[in-house]
Protein backbone atom coordinates (compact mmCIF):
# COMPACT_ATOMS: atom_id res chain seq x y z
CA UNK A 1 0.00 0.00 0.00
CA UNK A 2 2.72 2.02 0.81
CA UNK A 3 4.33 1.73 -2.43
CA UNK A 4 1.42 2.17 -4.22
CA UNK A 5 1.08 6.04 -2.66
CA UNK A 6 4.68 6.60 -2.99
CA UNK A 7 3.89 5.68 -6.63
CA UNK A 8 0.94 7.88 -6.60
CA UNK A 9 2.88 10.74 -5.18
CA UNK A 10 5.60 10.29 -7.69
CA UNK A 11 3.33 10.87 -9.91
CA UNK A 12 1.66 13.71 -8.65
CA UNK A 13 4.99 15.48 -8.51
CA UNK A 14 6.21 14.88 -11.54
CA UNK A 15 3.20 16.27 -13.06
CA UNK A 16 4.71 19.20 -11.26
CA UNK A 17 7.86 19.31 -12.59
CA UNK A 18 6.37 20.39 -16.01
CA UNK A 19 4.88 23.17 -14.82
CA UNK A 20 8.37 23.92 -12.79
CA UNK A 21 9.88 23.18 -16.28
CA UNK A 22 7.88 25.01 -18.11
CA UNK A 23 8.84 28.42 -15.96
CA UNK A 24 12.53 27.63 -15.91
CA UNK A 25 12.28 27.47 -19.95
CA UNK A 26 10.68 30.62 -19.91
CA UNK A 27 12.66 32.38 -17.86
CA UNK A 28 15.67 32.27 -19.93
CA UNK A 29 16.28 35.56 -21.72
CA UNK A 30 16.14 34.30 -25.23
CA UNK A 31 12.74 35.58 -26.51
CA UNK A 32 10.22 32.65 -26.82
CA UNK A 33 7.25 32.78 -29.00
CA UNK A 34 4.65 34.68 -26.38
CA UNK A 35 7.57 37.49 -26.42
CA UNK A 36 7.36 37.74 -30.64
CA UNK A 37 3.98 38.09 -30.29
CA UNK A 38 4.22 40.98 -28.03
CA UNK A 39 5.96 42.75 -30.77
CA UNK A 40 3.22 42.19 -33.39
CA UNK A 41 0.83 44.72 -32.13
CA UNK A 42 3.54 47.66 -32.00
CA UNK A 43 4.83 46.90 -35.20
CA UNK A 44 1.49 46.25 -36.92
CA UNK A 45 1.06 49.93 -35.84
CA UNK A 46 4.06 51.34 -36.78
CA UNK A 47 3.48 49.64 -40.20
CA UNK A 48 -0.28 51.45 -40.47
CA UNK A 49 1.20 54.87 -39.32
CA UNK A 50 3.86 54.63 -42.54
CA UNK A 51 0.71 53.66 -44.81
CA UNK A 52 -0.61 56.47 -43.67
CA UNK A 53 2.06 58.78 -44.14
CA UNK A 54 2.67 57.69 -47.56
CA UNK A 55 -0.49 57.76 -48.78
CA UNK A 56 -0.70 61.45 -47.58
CA UNK A 57 -3.96 60.67 -44.96
CA UNK A 58 -1.17 62.10 -42.20
CA UNK A 59 -0.52 65.54 -42.35
CA UNK A 60 3.39 65.58 -42.05
CA UNK A 61 3.01 68.62 -40.06
CA UNK A 62 1.63 66.91 -37.60
CA UNK A 63 2.14 63.17 -37.79
CA UNK A 64 5.69 62.92 -39.43
CA UNK A 65 6.33 59.81 -41.30
CA UNK A 66 8.11 56.99 -38.57
CA UNK A 67 11.77 57.13 -40.90
CA UNK A 68 11.38 61.09 -39.81
CA UNK A 69 11.18 60.18 -36.31
CA UNK A 70 13.96 57.59 -36.15
CA UNK A 71 15.81 59.84 -38.61
CA UNK A 72 15.43 63.10 -35.72
CA UNK A 73 16.78 60.31 -32.73
CA UNK A 74 19.67 59.29 -34.46
CA UNK A 75 20.78 63.19 -35.52
CA UNK A 76 19.81 63.38 -31.55
CA UNK A 77 21.99 60.58 -30.78
CA UNK A 78 25.00 61.46 -33.11
CA UNK A 79 25.39 65.06 -31.80
CA UNK A 80 25.34 63.61 -28.21
CA UNK A 81 22.20 65.00 -26.65
CA UNK A 82 20.22 62.28 -26.86
CA UNK A 83 22.54 60.65 -24.14
CA UNK A 84 22.57 63.50 -22.14
CA UNK A 85 18.80 64.02 -22.07
CA UNK A 86 18.03 60.47 -20.95
CA UNK A 87 20.85 60.34 -18.68
CA UNK A 88 19.75 63.74 -16.89
CA UNK A 89 15.93 61.86 -16.68
CA UNK A 90 16.80 58.72 -15.42
CA UNK A 91 18.82 59.93 -12.91
CA UNK A 92 15.91 62.15 -11.57
CA UNK A 93 13.43 59.17 -11.58
CA UNK A 94 16.20 57.08 -9.84
CA UNK A 95 16.88 59.30 -7.00
CA UNK A 96 13.35 60.18 -6.61
CA UNK A 97 12.13 56.26 -6.80
CA UNK A 98 15.19 55.73 -4.02
CA UNK A 99 14.04 58.60 -1.68
CA UNK A 100 10.10 57.47 -2.24
CA UNK A 101 10.88 53.97 -2.06
CA UNK A 102 13.15 54.14 1.31
CA UNK A 103 10.51 56.59 3.00
CA UNK A 104 7.59 53.68 1.93
CA UNK A 105 9.53 50.98 3.34
CA UNK A 106 10.59 52.69 6.74
CA UNK A 107 6.89 53.67 7.34
CA UNK A 108 5.45 50.46 5.85
CA UNK A 109 6.99 48.42 8.38
CA UNK A 110 6.43 50.94 11.11
CA UNK A 111 2.60 50.91 10.20
CA UNK A 112 2.06 47.37 9.45
CA UNK A 113 4.09 45.63 12.57
CA UNK A 114 2.72 48.05 15.58
CA UNK A 115 -0.83 48.70 15.62
CA UNK A 116 0.14 52.08 17.72
CA UNK A 117 2.10 53.80 14.54
CA UNK A 118 -1.09 52.84 12.16
CA UNK A 119 -3.22 54.47 14.62
CA UNK A 120 -1.02 57.15 14.84
CA UNK A 121 0.13 58.03 11.50
CA UNK A 122 -2.08 55.83 8.71
CA UNK A 123 -4.60 58.53 8.85
CA UNK A 124 -2.70 61.13 8.15
CA UNK A 125 -0.63 59.16 5.25
CA UNK A 126 -3.98 58.20 3.87
CA UNK A 127 -4.90 62.13 3.42
CA UNK A 128 -2.39 63.31 2.09
CA UNK A 129 -2.95 60.61 -0.56
CA UNK A 130 -6.28 62.16 -1.69
CA UNK A 131 -4.46 64.91 -2.67
CA UNK A 132 -3.31 64.71 -6.66
CA UNK A 133 0.29 64.53 -6.64
CA UNK A 134 0.43 67.20 -9.13
CA UNK A 135 -0.99 69.28 -6.84
CA UNK A 136 2.05 69.52 -4.77
CA UNK A 137 4.24 71.33 -7.81
CA UNK A 138 3.36 74.75 -6.86
CA UNK A 139 4.26 74.40 -3.16
CA UNK A 140 7.56 72.10 -3.83
CA UNK A 141 8.76 75.15 -6.49
CA UNK A 142 8.18 77.96 -3.59
CA UNK A 143 9.87 75.46 -1.20
CA UNK A 144 13.06 73.48 -2.90
CA UNK A 145 13.22 76.06 -6.00
CA UNK A 146 12.52 75.38 -9.94
CA UNK A 147 15.76 72.89 -9.94
CA UNK A 148 16.58 69.17 -9.07
CA UNK A 149 14.74 69.48 -5.42
CA UNK A 150 11.59 69.85 -6.36
CA UNK A 151 11.67 67.65 -9.38
CA UNK A 152 13.08 64.68 -6.97
CA UNK A 153 10.23 65.96 -4.33
CA UNK A 154 7.65 65.09 -6.65
CA UNK A 155 8.95 62.19 -8.01
CA UNK A 156 8.99 60.78 -4.46
CA UNK A 157 5.76 61.95 -3.27
CA UNK A 158 4.93 59.95 -6.66
CA UNK A 159 6.72 56.56 -5.83
CA UNK A 160 5.82 56.14 -1.75
CA UNK A 161 1.94 55.90 -2.11
CA UNK A 162 2.01 52.23 -3.91
CA UNK A 163 4.92 51.34 -2.27
CA UNK A 164 3.56 52.23 1.14
CA UNK A 165 -0.01 50.81 0.61
CA UNK A 166 1.66 47.54 -0.43
CA UNK A 167 3.79 46.66 2.04
CA UNK A 168 1.30 47.83 4.86
CA UNK A 169 -1.10 45.85 3.93
CA UNK A 170 0.90 43.02 3.07
CA UNK A 171 2.71 42.94 6.72
CA UNK A 172 -0.83 42.98 8.10
CA UNK A 173 -2.07 40.20 5.81
CA UNK A 174 0.63 37.77 6.88
CA UNK A 175 -1.58 34.75 7.78
CA UNK A 176 -1.85 34.43 11.34
CA UNK A 177 -0.83 30.88 11.27
CA UNK A 178 2.15 31.28 9.74
CA UNK A 179 3.39 33.42 12.91
CA UNK A 180 1.74 30.66 15.23
CA UNK A 181 4.10 28.11 13.47
CA UNK A 182 7.10 30.66 14.18
CA UNK A 183 6.13 30.98 18.09
CA UNK A 184 5.55 26.76 18.28
CA UNK A 185 9.25 26.69 16.63
CA UNK A 186 10.64 28.95 18.98
CA UNK A 187 11.52 31.64 16.79
CA UNK A 188 12.86 34.92 17.65
CA UNK A 189 11.41 37.92 16.86
CA UNK A 190 13.85 38.94 14.11
CA UNK A 191 14.19 35.29 12.79
CA UNK A 192 9.93 35.60 12.59
CA UNK A 193 10.72 38.62 10.51
CA UNK A 194 13.70 36.88 8.55
CA UNK A 195 12.06 32.97 7.83
CA UNK A 196 8.39 34.18 7.92
CA UNK A 197 7.40 37.94 7.48
CA UNK A 198 9.92 38.86 4.83
CA UNK A 199 9.52 36.63 2.40
CA UNK A 200 5.84 36.55 2.87
CA UNK A 201 5.69 40.32 2.24
CA UNK A 202 8.05 39.98 -0.64
CA UNK A 203 5.21 39.60 -3.63
CA UNK A 204 3.26 42.75 -2.59
CA UNK A 205 6.52 44.99 -1.89
CA UNK A 206 7.50 43.70 -5.44
CA UNK A 207 4.38 44.70 -6.32
CA UNK A 208 4.69 48.12 -5.01
CA UNK A 209 7.72 48.50 -6.20
CA UNK A 210 7.24 48.38 -9.45
CA UNK A 211 3.91 50.30 -9.07
CA UNK A 212 6.16 52.76 -7.85
CA UNK A 213 8.90 53.07 -10.86
CA UNK A 214 5.84 53.57 -13.14
CA UNK A 215 4.43 56.52 -11.17
CA UNK A 216 7.87 57.63 -10.70
CA UNK A 217 8.06 57.79 -14.80
CA UNK A 218 4.89 59.33 -14.94
CA UNK A 219 6.37 62.03 -12.73
CA UNK A 220 9.17 62.40 -14.38
CA UNK A 221 7.66 63.68 -17.36
CA UNK A 222 5.66 66.58 -15.05
CA UNK A 223 8.94 67.38 -13.32
CA UNK A 224 10.18 68.14 -16.45
CA UNK A 225 7.44 69.84 -18.68
CA UNK A 226 7.26 72.40 -15.81
CA UNK A 227 10.62 74.00 -16.27
CA UNK A 228 13.56 71.87 -17.07
CA UNK A 229 16.98 72.69 -19.34
CA UNK A 230 17.65 68.79 -19.66
CA UNK A 231 15.78 65.60 -19.63
CA UNK A 232 13.69 64.06 -21.97
CA UNK A 233 10.54 65.49 -20.67
CA UNK A 234 12.82 69.31 -21.91
CA UNK A 235 13.02 67.79 -25.20
CA UNK A 236 9.47 67.39 -25.67
CA UNK A 237 8.70 70.94 -24.61
CA UNK A 238 11.44 71.84 -26.84
CA UNK A 239 9.51 70.21 -30.01
CA UNK A 240 6.42 71.70 -29.01
CA UNK A 241 7.65 75.30 -29.08
CA UNK A 242 10.12 75.40 -32.69
CA UNK A 243 7.13 73.07 -33.69
CA UNK A 244 8.96 69.78 -34.48
CA UNK A 245 6.45 66.59 -33.64
CA UNK A 246 9.29 64.43 -34.90
CA UNK A 247 10.81 64.88 -31.70
CA UNK A 248 7.71 64.65 -29.37
CA UNK A 249 6.88 61.13 -30.86
CA UNK A 250 10.61 60.45 -30.39
CA UNK A 251 11.14 61.00 -27.27
CA UNK A 252 7.62 59.36 -26.46
CA UNK A 253 9.08 56.79 -27.85
CA UNK A 254 12.09 56.71 -25.18
CA UNK A 255 9.92 56.93 -22.43
CA UNK A 256 8.17 53.73 -23.71
CA UNK A 257 11.45 52.31 -23.99
CA UNK A 258 12.96 53.35 -21.02
CA UNK A 259 10.26 52.87 -19.05
CA UNK A 260 10.04 49.41 -20.07
CA UNK A 261 13.63 48.55 -19.17
CA UNK A 262 13.55 50.08 -15.59
CA UNK A 263 10.42 47.74 -14.64
CA UNK A 264 11.95 44.67 -16.46
CA UNK A 265 15.23 45.36 -14.35
CA UNK A 266 13.51 45.19 -11.45
CA UNK A 267 11.31 42.66 -12.69
CA UNK A 268 14.93 40.66 -12.83
CA UNK A 269 16.10 41.92 -9.97
CA UNK A 270 13.53 40.14 -7.84
CA UNK A 271 12.65 37.29 -9.99
CA UNK A 272 14.76 34.55 -7.97
CA UNK A 273 13.73 35.52 -4.59
CA UNK A 274 10.21 35.10 -6.00
CA UNK A 275 10.51 31.68 -7.99
CA UNK A 276 8.12 29.72 -4.78
CA UNK A 277 5.78 31.53 -6.36
CA UNK A 278 2.59 28.91 -7.23
CA UNK A 279 1.16 31.60 -9.53
CA UNK A 280 -0.72 31.05 -12.97
CA UNK A 281 2.21 33.56 -14.26
CA UNK A 282 4.69 30.01 -13.47
CA UNK A 283 2.61 28.09 -14.92
CA UNK A 284 2.84 29.74 -18.22
CA UNK A 285 6.35 30.31 -18.25
CA UNK A 286 6.72 33.42 -16.29
CA UNK A 287 7.07 36.00 -18.80
CA UNK A 288 3.75 37.84 -19.02
CA UNK A 289 4.39 39.82 -16.02
CA UNK A 290 7.45 40.77 -17.06
CA UNK B 1 4.12 12.49 32.44
CA UNK B 2 1.64 15.52 31.09
CA UNK B 3 -0.22 16.78 34.05
CA UNK B 4 -3.34 19.14 33.37
CA UNK B 5 -4.58 20.15 37.01
CA UNK B 6 -7.72 21.41 37.27
CA UNK B 7 -7.82 23.51 34.46
CA UNK B 8 -10.35 26.53 33.14
CA UNK B 9 -10.38 28.14 30.27
CA UNK B 10 -13.05 31.39 29.64
CA UNK B 11 -13.12 34.19 26.67
CA UNK B 12 -14.02 36.98 26.96
CA UNK B 13 -16.33 37.82 23.21
CA UNK B 14 -16.37 41.40 22.11
CA UNK B 15 -19.94 42.25 23.60
CA UNK B 16 -18.66 41.03 27.10
CA UNK B 17 -20.41 37.59 26.98
CA UNK B 18 -17.95 34.87 28.71
CA UNK B 19 -17.58 31.89 26.82
CA UNK B 20 -16.75 28.55 28.99
CA UNK B 21 -14.65 26.46 26.90
CA UNK B 22 -13.08 24.65 29.28
CA UNK B 23 -14.13 23.87 32.95
CA UNK B 24 -12.56 21.69 35.73
CA UNK B 25 -10.66 19.69 33.36
CA UNK B 26 -8.11 16.96 35.09
CA UNK B 27 -6.04 14.62 33.19
CA UNK B 28 -2.84 12.81 33.53
CA UNK B 29 -1.02 11.80 30.65
CA UNK B 30 1.52 8.99 31.14
CA UNK B 31 4.49 8.41 28.84
CA UNK B 32 5.12 6.88 26.11
CA UNK B 33 0.95 6.55 25.85
CA UNK B 34 -1.31 7.73 23.17
CA UNK B 35 -4.54 9.27 24.00
CA UNK B 36 -7.05 11.03 21.39
CA UNK B 37 -9.15 13.71 22.47
CA UNK B 38 -13.01 13.21 20.67
CA UNK B 39 -16.03 15.18 21.13
CA UNK B 40 -18.64 17.43 18.95
CA UNK B 41 -17.48 20.80 17.78
CA UNK B 42 -16.95 23.54 20.80
CA UNK B 43 -16.36 20.60 23.19
CA UNK B 44 -13.40 22.61 23.87
CA UNK B 45 -10.86 19.79 22.41
CA UNK B 46 -8.60 22.31 20.35
CA UNK B 47 -8.59 25.35 23.33
CA UNK B 48 -7.21 21.94 25.67
CA UNK B 49 -4.86 21.61 22.79
CA UNK B 50 -3.27 24.85 22.68
CA UNK B 51 -2.80 25.01 26.23
CA UNK B 52 -0.97 21.97 26.53
CA UNK B 53 1.65 23.36 23.56
CA UNK B 54 1.96 26.81 25.18
CA UNK B 55 0.18 29.00 22.32
CA UNK B 56 -2.52 29.53 24.95
CA UNK B 57 -2.56 29.66 28.98
CA UNK B 58 -5.21 28.81 31.05
CA UNK B 59 -7.52 30.98 33.47
CA UNK B 60 -7.36 28.97 36.20
CA UNK B 61 -4.72 25.53 36.58
CA UNK B 62 -2.33 24.23 35.52
CA UNK B 63 0.03 22.58 32.77
CA UNK B 64 2.53 20.58 34.11
CA UNK B 65 5.35 18.59 31.97
CA UNK B 66 7.59 16.49 34.39
CA UNK B 67 6.90 18.70 37.24
CA UNK B 68 7.52 21.85 35.17
CA UNK B 69 4.97 24.36 33.94
CA UNK B 70 3.92 24.93 30.78
CA UNK B 71 3.58 28.31 29.23
CA UNK B 72 5.10 28.70 26.61
CA UNK B 73 5.90 26.54 23.25
CA UNK B 74 9.29 24.67 24.05
CA UNK B 75 11.42 21.51 22.28
CA UNK B 76 9.68 19.22 24.38
CA UNK B 77 6.82 19.82 23.10
CA UNK B 78 6.20 19.34 19.52
CA UNK B 79 2.94 20.26 17.28
CA UNK B 80 1.21 18.85 14.35
CA UNK B 81 -1.77 21.32 12.58
CA UNK B 82 -5.09 20.16 10.79
CA UNK B 83 -2.89 22.11 7.53
CA UNK B 84 0.41 21.36 7.00
CA UNK B 85 1.70 25.17 7.13
CA UNK B 86 4.80 24.70 5.27
CA UNK B 87 6.47 28.60 4.71
CA UNK B 88 6.21 27.97 0.47
CA UNK B 89 9.56 29.60 0.11
CA UNK B 90 11.36 27.41 1.41
CA UNK B 91 12.12 23.45 0.11
CA UNK B 92 11.56 20.84 2.30
CA UNK B 93 14.96 20.90 4.02
CA UNK B 94 14.63 24.42 4.94
CA UNK B 95 11.19 23.97 6.11
CA UNK B 96 11.98 21.27 8.94
CA UNK B 97 15.05 23.46 9.21
CA UNK B 98 13.23 26.24 10.61
CA UNK B 99 12.69 24.36 13.66
CA UNK B 100 16.24 24.07 14.98
CA UNK B 101 17.27 27.34 13.66
CA UNK B 102 19.49 27.75 16.66
CA UNK B 103 21.34 24.28 16.24
CA UNK B 104 24.78 24.35 15.16
CA UNK B 105 24.74 24.27 11.10
CA UNK B 106 26.17 20.26 10.42
CA UNK B 107 24.54 19.34 13.59
CA UNK B 108 21.28 20.59 11.81
CA UNK B 109 21.78 19.06 8.42
CA UNK B 110 22.43 15.97 10.21
CA UNK B 111 19.02 15.62 12.13
CA UNK B 112 16.97 17.03 9.24
CA UNK B 113 18.29 14.52 7.27
CA UNK B 114 17.53 11.90 9.54
CA UNK B 115 13.97 12.86 10.00
CA UNK B 116 13.31 13.24 6.62
CA UNK B 117 14.53 9.44 5.70
CA UNK B 118 12.47 8.12 8.51
CA UNK B 119 9.16 10.29 7.00
CA UNK B 120 10.64 8.65 3.88
CA UNK B 121 11.35 12.12 2.21
CA UNK B 122 14.60 12.11 1.26
CA UNK B 123 14.36 11.90 -2.47
CA UNK B 124 12.02 15.16 -2.04
CA UNK B 125 14.62 17.10 0.51
CA UNK B 126 14.95 20.09 -2.25
CA UNK B 127 11.22 20.45 -3.24
CA UNK B 128 8.74 23.24 -3.16
CA UNK B 129 6.48 22.98 -1.12
CA UNK B 130 3.34 23.27 -4.28
CA UNK B 131 5.42 20.22 -5.59
CA UNK B 132 4.51 17.96 -2.64
CA UNK B 133 0.98 16.16 -2.59
CA UNK B 134 -1.39 16.93 0.57
CA UNK B 135 -0.26 13.59 2.46
CA UNK B 136 3.46 14.28 1.65
CA UNK B 137 3.12 18.27 2.85
CA UNK B 138 1.88 16.86 6.23
CA UNK B 139 4.82 14.46 6.32
CA UNK B 140 6.95 17.07 6.02
CA UNK B 141 4.88 18.68 9.45
CA UNK B 142 5.43 15.74 11.26
CA UNK B 143 9.21 15.90 10.37
CA UNK B 144 8.94 19.08 11.62
CA UNK B 145 7.81 18.22 15.21
CA UNK B 146 9.98 15.75 15.51
CA UNK B 147 13.31 17.20 14.23
CA UNK B 148 13.53 18.80 17.78
CA UNK B 149 12.97 15.51 19.60
CA UNK B 150 10.02 16.24 21.29
CA UNK B 151 8.93 13.99 24.40
CA UNK B 152 4.88 15.02 23.82
CA UNK B 153 3.68 15.33 19.97
CA UNK B 154 0.70 17.47 20.03
CA UNK B 155 -1.91 16.82 16.69
CA UNK B 156 -4.71 18.65 15.89
CA UNK B 157 -7.06 16.93 13.48
CA UNK B 158 -4.01 15.87 11.39
CA UNK B 159 -5.13 13.55 8.94
CA UNK B 160 -8.88 15.60 8.28
CA UNK B 161 -7.68 17.04 5.17
CA UNK B 162 -6.60 13.70 3.55
CA UNK B 163 -8.21 11.38 1.16
CA UNK B 164 -8.99 8.19 3.29
CA UNK B 165 -6.05 6.31 1.81
CA UNK B 166 -3.33 8.60 2.48
CA UNK B 167 -4.79 9.01 5.90
CA UNK B 168 -4.74 5.72 6.74
CA UNK B 169 -1.36 5.52 5.61
CA UNK B 170 0.07 8.07 7.30
CA UNK B 171 -1.85 6.88 10.72
CA UNK B 172 0.17 3.58 10.30
CA UNK B 173 3.20 6.02 9.82
CA UNK B 174 3.02 8.00 12.70
CA UNK B 175 2.49 4.90 14.92
CA UNK B 176 5.59 3.22 13.25
CA UNK B 177 7.60 6.14 14.54
CA UNK B 178 5.54 6.77 17.68
CA UNK B 179 6.92 2.70 18.24
CA UNK B 180 10.46 3.46 17.16
CA UNK B 181 11.00 7.18 19.16
CA UNK B 182 9.86 7.64 22.91
CA UNK B 183 7.22 10.29 22.42
CA UNK B 184 3.70 10.62 23.38
CA UNK B 185 0.92 11.63 21.63
CA UNK B 186 -1.61 13.22 21.91
CA UNK B 187 -4.40 14.01 19.27
CA UNK B 188 -7.43 15.44 18.67
CA UNK B 189 -9.62 13.93 16.40
CA UNK B 190 -13.03 13.85 15.16
CA UNK B 191 -12.58 10.80 13.10
CA UNK B 192 -13.38 8.18 15.99
CA UNK B 193 -12.01 4.90 14.04
CA UNK B 194 -9.13 6.81 13.68
CA UNK B 195 -9.23 7.32 18.40
CA UNK B 196 -9.74 3.54 18.29
CA UNK B 197 -7.34 2.53 16.38
CA UNK B 198 -4.42 4.47 17.37
CA UNK B 199 -4.99 5.08 21.21
CA UNK B 200 -4.21 3.48 24.54
CA UNK B 201 -7.20 6.12 25.63
CA UNK B 202 -9.77 7.71 24.34
CA UNK B 203 -11.09 10.99 25.95
CA UNK B 204 -14.78 12.09 25.22
CA UNK B 205 -15.42 15.56 25.58
CA UNK B 206 -18.51 17.47 26.36
CA UNK B 207 -19.31 20.88 25.37
CA UNK B 208 -20.59 24.10 26.73
CA UNK B 209 -19.13 23.99 29.03
CA UNK B 210 -16.26 21.97 27.83
CA UNK B 211 -15.43 19.14 30.45
CA UNK B 212 -14.58 15.82 30.01
CA UNK B 213 -17.35 13.36 30.04
CA UNK B 214 -15.37 9.97 30.07
CA UNK B 215 -12.24 8.21 29.59
CA UNK B 216 -12.35 5.21 27.36
CA UNK B 217 -9.37 2.46 27.60
CA UNK B 218 -8.39 0.31 24.40
CA UNK B 219 -5.81 -2.20 25.74
CA UNK B 220 -5.70 -4.47 22.49
CA UNK B 221 -2.88 -4.59 21.20
CA UNK B 222 -1.38 -2.50 17.85
CA UNK B 223 -1.59 -2.32 14.50
CA UNK B 224 -5.28 -2.54 15.14
CA UNK B 225 -7.66 -4.31 12.28
CA UNK B 226 -9.72 -1.06 11.00
CA UNK B 227 -12.44 -3.84 10.18
CA UNK B 228 -12.37 -5.94 13.40
CA UNK B 229 -15.47 -6.33 15.58
CA UNK B 230 -13.21 -4.80 18.20
CA UNK B 231 -12.70 -1.97 16.97
CA UNK B 232 -15.85 -1.35 15.10
CA UNK B 233 -18.10 -2.04 18.20
CA UNK B 234 -15.32 0.45 20.17
CA UNK B 235 -16.74 3.01 17.79
CA UNK B 236 -20.10 2.20 17.80
CA UNK B 237 -20.00 2.98 21.90
CA UNK B 238 -18.19 5.78 21.19
CA UNK B 239 -20.44 7.08 18.70
CA UNK B 240 -23.65 6.32 21.21
CA UNK B 241 -21.81 8.38 23.68
CA UNK B 242 -21.03 11.25 21.76
CA UNK B 243 -25.01 11.46 20.62
CA UNK B 244 -25.78 11.11 24.52
CA UNK B 245 -24.38 14.55 24.66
Amino acid sequence: MAVLDDIKETIGLRSDHTTGGAASRGSSLLPGRGTLLGFALPLGLVALWQVASATGFADPQLLPAPGEVLGEIVALWQSGDLVEHIAVTMGRVAGGFLWGAVAATVLGILTGTSTWARQFLDPTIQALKAVPSLAWVPLFILWFGIFEDSKLMLIAVGVFFPVYLNLMTAIRDVDRKLIELARVNGLSRWQTVRWVLLPATLPAYVTGLRGGLALGWMFVVAAELMGASEGLGFLMIDGQMTGRPAIIIGALILFAIAGQITDKLLWLATRKPLAWQDTLDSLEGGRNNA
Amino acid sequence: MLEIQDICRRFTTPDGAVVRALEDVSLTIREHEIISLVGTSGCGKSTLLRLLSGLDHPTEGLVQLDGRTVDKPSPEIGMVFQEPRLLPWLTVTDNVGVALLDTPKTEKAERVAAVLEKVGLTKFADALPRQLSGGMAQRVAIARALVRRPSILLMDEPFSALDSFTKQTLQDHVLDLWRDESFTVVLVTHDLEEAVTLSDRVVVMRGNPGRIDRVVEIDSKRPRDRTSDAVQSLKRDLTAALHLN
